[in-house]
Parts: structure tokens; C-alpha cells; sequence
């Protein structure tokens, strides 16, 4: 399309974001469902890993993974299978024959998701580290919030090329992302180290951003602690992340491309008798 | 006619389509009695002016939506073009989203947890409305249907009437200069309508260059507010002109409408008969209502006759204006409140 101009593009972005900042402070349901039930699970490997006596930095794995979970419920459910929902509520129509850039509609997706969800990731580190008084001590303190935004930036970018995939999808879209859900959280080692997988599941996990996060943000909380236990070097995992971050995001823009066009010669953009 | 033809002749088309054609291809599960792809336009050639209030009458099926759809680049077509605002819909759809905006009936869109005024603040900004603008703009067009008071209401507390308001004025906001309304009226209740066929009527008469392309399968509203009617059954036009000339067609013909007791099917009894144009029938309060368009009023001694003699008594008859309604019956043998078979 013709380039609708940087101011429109910015102004996309934030006012799709907007529903999802504001949903923060209108919706306060997110502190039972998004903080509580994610320390149950945390819970229970705390105290797995109290009862066998493991170093209380094991507690900060769990929960550091707990607080993650958070950005892959946010990009599973609103993020990829967003479209889907929106072409349900007619609002993907609307978004398409607008004169702007579908791209900055999904960055939109993405900013207002990850804001909101860094809410509530917050509050589970917080509650998490106040409960189990876990030690969270960052030696190096811009390394960790490199790792931790390009994590993010790569993380939201699957979520982005996801996204365009499901455009073509119905219902569909819904049972993929629950085939997702839980399958990552252990092929992730949102609770453990993800090395005790062994090197090649690791490796093919890796694929989903949050695993090399993960590693690399426990390395920089706990490095003697991981240094039996790293997958790759922070260095290289850094790394790699840079490049899973361009190769998604350049992928989710070819891809949402060539979704819509295949879904709008199908007839697939919209619900029938919408 | 002439005025136009001479628009159309300067080149001032907002809309145009020659020969568009879309077939869906249905899954082996979607199959309809063994048919596999659906014909939902054929052939469809149309010219719309600017400054028109251009409308696309026929039943749920017709094909309305579908044009609409193609027209707004939403979809592609099977073969065939269009254009929008000079603007090849496959070829340049970027250039056609910068002019055109669209409300359907029945439209859920928007955020639940937002507020009206954040909904439509949020739709202007895909179009790169400043804030300030759009709160403006926001603010007068809400008073313009009678929502002032609303602008600070979440969306989800709002009935459907308040909110196919909203959609409307979300449509308006961006000052399209072509605007798409589907069914805009759909479901609403008659005081709800009337409030959005004023405001639309209204918006063309201060904007009297903008063209707006409207689908209904309610024929008041095409009578009420179209200055040209396009009628579409099963993907075809059937007819286009201004209502007045469809109904001064069928002028020459007589309208009848009889009420009649005893017999539960007139149809069959009728059909074929001399001077019998087209017929439509449905029950009314226990009693037989027939629409007929005659081809000369004479015919009406035969048809009564064959009514006694199968044992139909003639409760009432009265004879009627020809309508829109009338003028689908004579060209489709069905009136437009019978869906698409």
C-alpha cells in the first residue's frame, strides 16, 4: 500500500494500543487471574524444590518463569489469535479498509499487550519475591534489560507473524493456540532450566524467544548458580535473539501480506452475512 | 436523466463496475445440493455519480453485501473490475481506502470496556485524525444523533440502537468521500431509523459531493432516500433508476391488493392466467393477503371469478399505488421480504 505517512502510522499504534492500556485500570479481574493463579503454579515449584532442598535460587527460576508466562499467555491469546477474534467482532473489517499500515495495527496489538502485560508480570515478580524471599540481584543491569527487551521485541514479533497466520484461520486459530499453551511451558523451562532437556530440545525450543530469555536473564541473576546449568553463553544468546527479532518481524510483515491476500480471494476476511 | 448522463459523460463516476462477477467455492461439508460454488454476482455492471445517494435493493442473499465488500477491498472479485474514486479496487486498493468508509447493520465493533468517545477517538486515529480534531468532530456529530449525552458511556452498557448510532457516526467521522452503508437500519426499532435516515439525508444535503452507496432489503428506505435504485436478485441487476421510474413502469399495470378467506393457496391457482403479471401471497390474520399486478384491470372479473369457484370468499380488495415492493414483485415473481431460495 502507499505509505500512508509516519504521523498516521503513529497514531495507529497508539490508539490500537489504547483499549490495552486502559484495560489495565478498567478491568481489575487481571489481579486474581493474571497474579494470583500464576503463583499457584510458581507455589508449587517452590515448595517441589524447597522439599528436595535445592538452592533458593531455584525459587527464582520459578519465578521469573511465572512472570514470563505472562508475555506468552499475552502473545498466544492476544496476539495471535487477536485477529481472528477482531474479524468475529467485525472490527477486522474496519481495520482493513482504513487508509493505514496493518503493520502499525499489529504493533499496536503488540505495545498495548506488552504494557499491560508488564503490569502484571510486575506483580507477580513482586508478590513472588515477597512470599518466597527469593534473592533477585542484577550484577549488570543493562545487560538484563537488553536481554530482557529484545526477549520482548522477538517474543511480540512471533506473536505478530503468528497473527497474520491466523488471519486465514477460524476456529482453527483458537485450537492452535491452545495446542501452543502448555507444551511451551515445558519445552521453555519456564520452571527450570531449559538445559536439563538436553541440547537438540533446547535447541529446537529455542525457536520461541522466551527460552533463550530466560536463560540468559537467569544467567545474569544467577551466574555461578547457571553456570552448571546455561544452555549458550549470554553473548550468543543475545545474539540470537537480535536475529529472531528481525527475522519475525520481517516475516509477520511478508506474511500478513500474503495472508491478506489469500484470505481476501478467498473470502476469508470476514464472516459471512457480516 | 440528462443532468446524469452528463456527469457520467465528464467523467464524474464515484463508482463503477463492469461485468463483476464473484463465485464462492464452498467446502465438500458446505456443499448445497450437490453445488460446490455459489454465484453470488454475475456480471454486474453499475455506474454511481458523485453527490449520489445510490441504492442496492433485493433480499437477504441478493448479493448486496458482496458487492459491498469488493467495493470496500475486502474482497477480491472472480473476474470482472471496479473502481472506486478513480481507483482500480485490485489494482490500487490503498488509493480507494483513502476515500471511502463503511457501516453495516448489526455491527458489534469497538471495545466493550471503552467509552463511545474513545471508541471513535480510537477509529480516527487509523485515519490520522489529530486528537483534537477528532474530539470535535466527535462531539458534533454525537449531537447530531441525539448521543451528547453518551459520549462518556462504555460501549457495553449501550442498547443496539445506541450503538448502530455510534457506528454511524464512526462511518461519518472520517469524512469519507465515499461512504458504504450496509443495512445500516437493520433491526432497529422505527425511531431509531428514522433518526439515522435524517442524519444521512442531512449529511448529503451539507456535503453535497460525496457519494453514498446504500444496500437495504427495506424498499421505504430506498424510496425514502435514494435518488437511483439499483434492484439485485441472485447477483443481477434487474433494474436501475430513480425509484419514481421504477414505479411509473409499472403504471401502466394495476395493483391489486385482496384479502381472502377459505382457501389457504392462491398461487397456483392464479399463476399463468391471463392479464396476471406476478403475484406474491402470505397469511394475515387468519386470512389469505394476494399482491397483484395485473396487466389490465379487466383481468380482475377472471381472477375473482376462479377465486369463487375454488372456494375462496373476498374479504377485502383494494387497489394501490404501485411501490418499490411492487416493482420487485413484477421483475422477480417474489416479493423482497422472501429471501433468496
Amino acid at each position: 500500500m502507499t505509505n500512508p505517512g509516519w504521523k498516521t502510522f503513529l497514531r495507529t499504534v497508539l490508539g490500537r494500543a489504547y483499549p490495552r492500556f486502559i484495560g489495565v485500570w478498567r478491568e481489575k479481574s487481571w489481579l486474581f487471574f493474571d497474579v494470583f493463579l500464576p503463583l499457584l503454579q510458581v507455589s508449587a515449584y517452590v515448595y517441589i524444590y524447597r522439599a528436595i532442598g535445592a538452592p533458593l535460587e531455584f525459587s527464582g527460576f520459578a519465578v521469573l518463569g511465572g512472570a514470563m508466562i505472562a508475555y506468552w499467555m499475552n502473545v498466544l491469546w492476544s496476539m495471535a489469535s487477536q485477529l481472528y477474534w477482531e474479524k468475529e467482532t467485525g472490527n477486522l473489517q474496519l481495520y482493513l479498509i482504513a487508509p493505514t499500515s496493518r503493520m502499525a495495527i499489529l504493533l499496536g496489538m503488540a505495545l498495548g499487550g506488552l504494557t499491560a502485560t508488564t503490569v502484571r508480570a510486575a506483580g507477580v515478580i513482586l508478590v513472588g519475591t515477597l512470599l518466597f524471599r527469593v534473592p533477585l540481584q542484577v550484577a549488570d543491569g543493562a545487560l538484563f534489560f537488553g536481554v530482557f527487551l529484545l526477549t520482548l521485541i522477538s517474543l511480540y514479533g512471533l506473536g505478530m507473524l503468528l497473527s497474520s497466520v491466523f488471519l486465514l484461520w477460524g476456529r482453527e486459530a483458537w485450537h492452535l493456540s491452545q495446542l501452543f499453551m502448555e507444551p511451551v511451558y515445558l519445552f521453555s523451562g519456564f520452571y527450570f532450566p531449559v538445559r536439563a532437556l538436553g541440547f537438540w530440545v533446547a535447541a529446537v525450543a529455542s525457536l520461541i524467544p522466551i527460552t533463550l530469555g530466560l536463560d540468559a536473564m537467569r544467567q545474569l541473576l544467577y551466574p555461578q548458580l547457571m553456570e552448571k546449568f546455561r544452555f549458550l553463553s549470554v553473548e550468543v544468546e543475545l545474539g540470537i535473539l537480535a536475529f529472531l527479532a528481525v527475522l519475525f518481524l520481517f516475516l509477520s510483515r511478508e506474511g500478513l501480506r500474503f495472508f491478506e491476500d489469500l484470505a481476501r480471494r478467498e473470502g476469508r476476511l470476514t464472516l459471512r452475512g457480516q | 436523466m440528462g443532468t446524469l448522463m452528463g456527469r457520467m459523460l465528464l467523467g464524474e463516476i464515484a463508482v463503477k463496475t463492469e461485468e463483476l462477477t464473484r463465485v464462492f467455492r464452498l467446502r465438500k461439508r458446505e456443499a448445497r445440493e450437490g453445488r460446490r460454488e455459489i454465484l453470488a454476482l454475475d456480471r454486474v455492471n453499475l455506474e454511481v455519480c458523485w453527490g449520489e445517494l445510490f441504492g442496492l435493493l433485493g433480499p437477504n442473499g441478493a448479493g448486496k453485501t458482496t458487492l459491498i465488500k469488493i467495493l470496500a477491498t475486502l474482497l477480491a472479485p472472480t473476474s470482472g473490475r471496479a473502481w472506486v474514486a478513480g481507483a482500480d479496487v485490485v489494482e490500487n486498493p490503498a488509493e480507494v481506502r483513502r476515500h471511502i468508509n463503511m457501516v453495516c447493520g448489526g455491527e458489534t465493533s469497538g471495545y466493550g470496556l471503552l467509552t463511545v468517545e474513545e471508541n471513535l477517538w480510537m477509529f480516527a486515529q487509523f485515519y490520522g485524525i489529530p486528537s483534537r480534531e477528532a474530539r470535535r468532530r466527535i462531539r458534533e456529530l454525537l449531537s447530531l444523533v441525539g448521543m451528547a449525552d453518551r459520549a462518556s458511556t462504555k460501549v457495553y452498557h449501550l442498547s443496539s440502537g445506541m450503538r448502530q448510532k455510534m457506528n454511524i457516526v464512526r462511518g461519518f467521522l472520517t469524512d469519507p468521500k465515499i461512504l458504504f452503508l450496509d443495512e445500516p437500519t437493520l433491526g432497529l426499532d422505527v425511531q431509531t431509523a428514522r433518526t439515522i435516515r435524517d442524519f444521512v439525508r442531512q449529511w448529503l444535503l451539507d456535503h453535497p459531493d460525496r457519494t453514498i452507496l446504500l444496500t437495504t432489503h427495506y424498499m421505504h428506505e430506498a424510496d425514502e432516500l435514494c435518488q437511483r435504485v439499483a434492484i439485485i436478485d441472485r447477483g443481477r441487476i434487474l433494474a436501475c433508476a430513480p425509484p419514481a421510474e421504477l414505479k411509473k413502469a409499472l403504471q401502466r399495470d394495476v395493483v391489486f391488493r385482496l384479502y381472502v378467506e377459505g382457501i389457504a393457496d392462491a398461487k397456483n391457482l392464479l399463476d399463468g392466467m391471463k392479464g396476471v403479471r406476478a403475484l406474491a401471497q402470505h397469511m394475515e390474520e387468519g386470512r389469505l393477503s394476494v399482491d397483484l399486478i395485473l396487466s389490465e384491470e379487466e383481468a380482475l372479473v377472471s381472477v375473482l371469478s376462479r377465486l369463487h369457484a375454488a372456494g375462496a370468499r373476498l374479504a377485502e380488495l383494494k387497489k394501490e399505488e404501485p411501490t418499490l415492493e411492487d416493482v420487485f414483485l413484477s421483475l422477480v415473481g417474489r416479493k423482497l421480504s422472501e429471501e433468496s431460495p
